[in-house]
């Protein structure tokens, strides 16, 4: 079986695995990284939403093979509950959430986007995020959530 | 154990009070719901009831909720009813022990009872510290007897906690990406397991080539089958998820009998077989003529609940146990339907609730944990998680039912209907585990206990027949409704059930009549809406989306509103839409204002509304299940498509006569009826013309225009 170097959440990981595993399944059934989530398996849904290289990608299609030596993140390493991203204290703030399934990679997403986007307005928030589906009905208080965070980050003058 | 006459109905059903609170844990209370959580907040909202009526910080409560060992037995956690029946048990039984710590201490310590208090667990005298508090009462008191219903609650003092924006105690979890759901869980030596699913209901199988099967995986198989239920399991997910994904090519089976694709539209409906009713008096039989009759028919397709990811279940038998976990609404009922199935004791099945994606409804939940437990049933000592492909939660879940809704009415001499008549053509809105029948892979083991019959629960709430009476003044009103047993595939229970089309059609038929009558839909209903709650919500949304009578129709721009009271029980909603149509409709704004009485979270109302307004304005736009002669053909989200981020409105949604005084109504899916209702009102204002097949698609916009 192959062995692939990856660079996860900016941690250095040897992953034995076929050439054709998909990223998702090396994140939770190889790298115990539960965060990122099955929805689809069709890169339809989003749910499954990492960033290879800062790019937002669906990693229920990301082949091991084309991973090698990618830089990785999943929601695990955008924040912690003691180091909270902007993003995911402003999901807090605006109780943006309901079942709260797809919010992990709608939080890849918005990350992304900031990364570009500092100051996005509404439209261009919703076509950051038009690759999630929420089904909750959840998406104003997602947009206005990641509109928080984007303020807030830029008050910060991008610190985080 | 019997319990007090008077009781609310689930604390009688469950009246041992330590089956609600305890005190085992120092410093801490533990409290039990037989409600789960599906997204809607309510763990969020039963530890508000509970530190509310025991006077303790939140962040005491170690809430349980949702297990057959630990839990009371609430049946379901749906229709609206967590808050309005099972926050009420809790509350009272809540109240009780706190009561009869009280009574204790009393009694113990020779206080006078009505000098006593207790302040986040101590209790106090006069106000001043006793040094007593629960956890040092609480072994001197016999919380395994029943409740009594005596207790009074705490109305008389100033709410602390209930009717707070208590943050959401289970978010902070979902934003950091921790294993939470079920999805996630891992047990030691787990398996995963896929279920190669009989291609249509009655299938056989004829030959399965394990060998083809096994030499193409890339990795260690088992194949499971007992009857018609065959499965793939191993060790490495990635490996059974390919397996499963080529197994059909290796895979005869006989009984393939095509289903009617045409059966995808309702009016199909009209032509079936039924069950009748007819809820209230028949119509009278007085001669009107033509111009004073209104006639319209309104239909929906099958409706899927589309939860973002598709269902998972876990189960382990071991030493004649079996233990099940799942994100079904109900545990109870689901362990009593496996029990049937299995032919096990249900003293000897365990089941759990863990959180999954949000359902809506019966989706397929149930039927992924009873795969992990008759998977399960072949492995002992094995842990096993079934996780469901999208194309199966699509392609297998009970979905919601076409339906078919007439409305008629006779007017009177101001063009206010004097009887009324909604007439109803629906499949089965339940087929919920709980008969014992109805699930999913009973139906290819050898002997699976009968399918539970359709049934049509009696109004209110009803099933189809749900709101399918208008709240409306009219002198004489009836329901005629139409049950159609046999479908072409399976359904169920999907937020809001039949209240969806009936609201659509009533409301539907109050802009014609107001617009027959020559007069504004606003002025119009509030002439023949007799309740002053019902008034008020309507008179509310019109005001804070600035409604104005007689703006010009068939301008592209377009605004409606819509009201219910869901199951005319539940709270009241009224909603204004605003629309643009040009080929396709988009919807730009929706206003809500809603009264559910005493609302123990507000945030988490308005967040449950914000969120049912946009999943009805999806409905009403986008979404009808699509057949083939093999079933359901629309198995992923380009198939069956929903409201997505650039497409959703802007929603303000304001509760109104917040009354604490009055009881809690449930808010969950009181939105979705007057919600598309008010989006076709606005489509029908912004076309000058009215479309009456849901949903409403760019195909239908285009033909409505080519007509007028």
């Amino acid at each position: 079986m192959p062995t692939v170097d990856l660079i996860v959440n900016g941690r250095e990981v040897n992953v034995s695995a076929d050439a054709d595993t998909p990223l998702l399944d090396i994140l939770r059934n190889h790298l115990g990284l539960f965060g990122t989530k099955f929805g689809c398996g069709l890169e339809q849904c989003g749910c499954c939403m990492v960033l290879v290289d800062g790019r937002p990608e669906k990693s229920c299609g990301k082949p091991l093979s084309t991973l090698v030596g990618k830089q990785i993140l999943t929601i695990e390493g955008l924040g912690t509950p003691e180091r909270p991203h902007r993003l995911q204290q402003a999901f807090l703030d605006e109780q943006a959430g309901q079942c709260g399934y797809c919010l992990s990679g709608i939080l890849i997403s918005a990350k992304a986007l900031l990364d570009r986007n500092p100051a996005p307005s509404r439209r261009e928030i919703a076509e950051a995020l038009d690759d999630n589906i929420c089904r909750c009905g959840s998406h104003n208080r997602i947009l206005r959530a990641v509109a928080r965070a984007a303020e807030h980050m830029r008050e910060e003058g991008g610190a985080r | 154990m019997s319990a007090a006459p008077g009781l609310p109905p689930l604390l009688a059903a469950n009246p041992r009070l330590d089956r609600w609170v305890g005190f085992g844990e120092p410093g801490r209370v533990t409290v039990s719901t037989g409600r789960v959580e599906i997204g809607q907040g309510v763990l969020t909202a039963m530890r508000q009831i509970a530190a509310e009526e025991l006077g303790v910080r939140l962040e005491r409560i170690l809430l349980r909720s949702g297990d057959t060992d630990l839990t009371p037995n609430e049946g379901y956690t749906a229709g609206s009813q967590s808050i309005q029946f099972g926050g009420v048990a809790l509350r009272l039984a809540c109240a009780e022990v706190r009561g009869a710590l009280l009574d204790h201490a009393a009694a113990a310590f020779s206080y006078s009872r009505t000098d006593l208090a207790v302040e986040d667990g101590a209790i106090t005298h006069r106000g001043e510290p006793t040094g007593h508090d629960y956890w040092s009462l609480a072994a001197a008191v016999d919380l395994t007897r029943p409740a009594r219903g005596a207790a009074p609650t705490e109305t008389s003092e100033p709410r602390r906690i209930v009717g707070t924006n208590a943050p959401r105690v289970d978010l902070a979890a979902k934003v950091f990406g921790e294993p939470i759901f079920l999805h996630d869980m891992v047990l030691d030596g787990m398996l995963h397991a896929r279920v190669v699913r009989q291609p249509r209901r009655g299938a056989t199988l004829k030959a399965v080539d394990e060998a083809a099967l096994r030499r193409t995986a890339k990795g260690p198989i088992e194949i499971i089958r007992n009857g018609n239920f065959l499965a793939i399991t191993g060790p490495d997910e990635t490996v059974v998820e390919a397996a499963a994904a080529v197994a059909p090519s290796h895979i005869a089976w006989d009984g393939l009998d095509p289903i009617n694709p045409f059966q995808e539209e309702a009016r199909w409906l009209l032509q079936q077989p039924s069950i009748n009713r007819v809820v209230d008096a028949p119509p009278s039989p007085t001669p009107t003529p033509a111009t004073n009759r209104y006639e319209a028919t309104y239909t929906r397709m099958h409706i899927a609940h589309a939860s973002v990811a598709p269902s998972c279940g876990v189960a382990l038998y071991r030493d004649g146990r079996l233990e099940v976990w799942t994100h079904s609404q109900g545990v109870f009922p689901l362990r009593d339907a496996l029990a049937r199935t299995l032919k096990l004791d249900p003293a000897m099945i365990s089941v759990r609730h863990v959180q999954g994606p949000g359902c809506y409804g019966h989706n397929g939940a149930d039927d992924a944990a009873t795969d992990a437990a008759v998977i399960a049933l072949q492995m002992p000592g094995k842990p096993v998680r079934v996780r469901w492909r999208r194309e199966e939660e699509f392609g297998f879940e009970p979905v919601s039912p076409a339906m078919v809704v007439t409305a008629r009415a006779t007017l009177d001499e101001v063009g206010r209907p004097a009887d009324w008549t909604t007439e109803i053509w629906s499949g089965r809105h339940s087929s919920r585990p709980g008969g014992g029948g109805n699930l999913l892979a009973a139906e290819a083991l050898p002997d699976p206990p009968p399918a539970p019959p359709a049934t049509e629960s009696p109004n209110p709430p009803g099933a189809g027949t749900r709101n399918g009476e208008p709240l409306y003044g009219f002198p004489a009103k009836r329901i005629v409704h139409h049950l159609i047993p046999e479908t072409p595939v399976r359904t169920s229970s999907l937020r809001g059930l039949g209240a969806t089309l009936n609201v659509f059609a009533i409301e539907s038929a109050m802009d014609e009549l107001a617009e027959r009558a020559g007069e504004d839909p606003v002025a119009y209903r509030l002439s023949v809406l007799p309740e002053a709650r019902a008034r008020a919500v309507v008179e509310y949304v019109a005001r804070i989306s600035g409604w104005q009578p007689a703006l010009p129709s068939g301008t592209g721009q377009g605004r409606g509103i819509g009201f219910a009271r869901y199951k005319n029980m539940a709270a009241y909603a009224a909603i204004v839409a605003e629309v643009e149509v040009e080929d396709q409709v988009r919807v730009i704004r929706v206003w809500c204002a809603c009264d559910a009485g005493l609302v123990i979270n507000p945030d988490g109302a308005v967040n449950q509304l914000e969120g049912g307004i946009i999943q009805a304005a999806s409905w009403a736009l986008k979404e009808g299940v699509r057949l083939d002669t093999a079933g359901i053909s629309s198995r992923d989200w380009e198939g069956y498509p929903v409201l997505r981020f650039t497409e959703v409105p802007e929603v303000t949604v304001e509760l109104v006569g917040a009354a604490a005084d009055l009881p809690s109504l449930g808010v969950g899916e009181a939105a979705g009826g007057p919600t598309v209702a008010a989006i076709g009102n606005a489509v029908a204002h912004a076309l000058g013309a009215r479309l009456r097949d849901l949903p409403l698609t760019r195909e239908r916009v285009m033909a409505a225009l080519l007509k007028s």
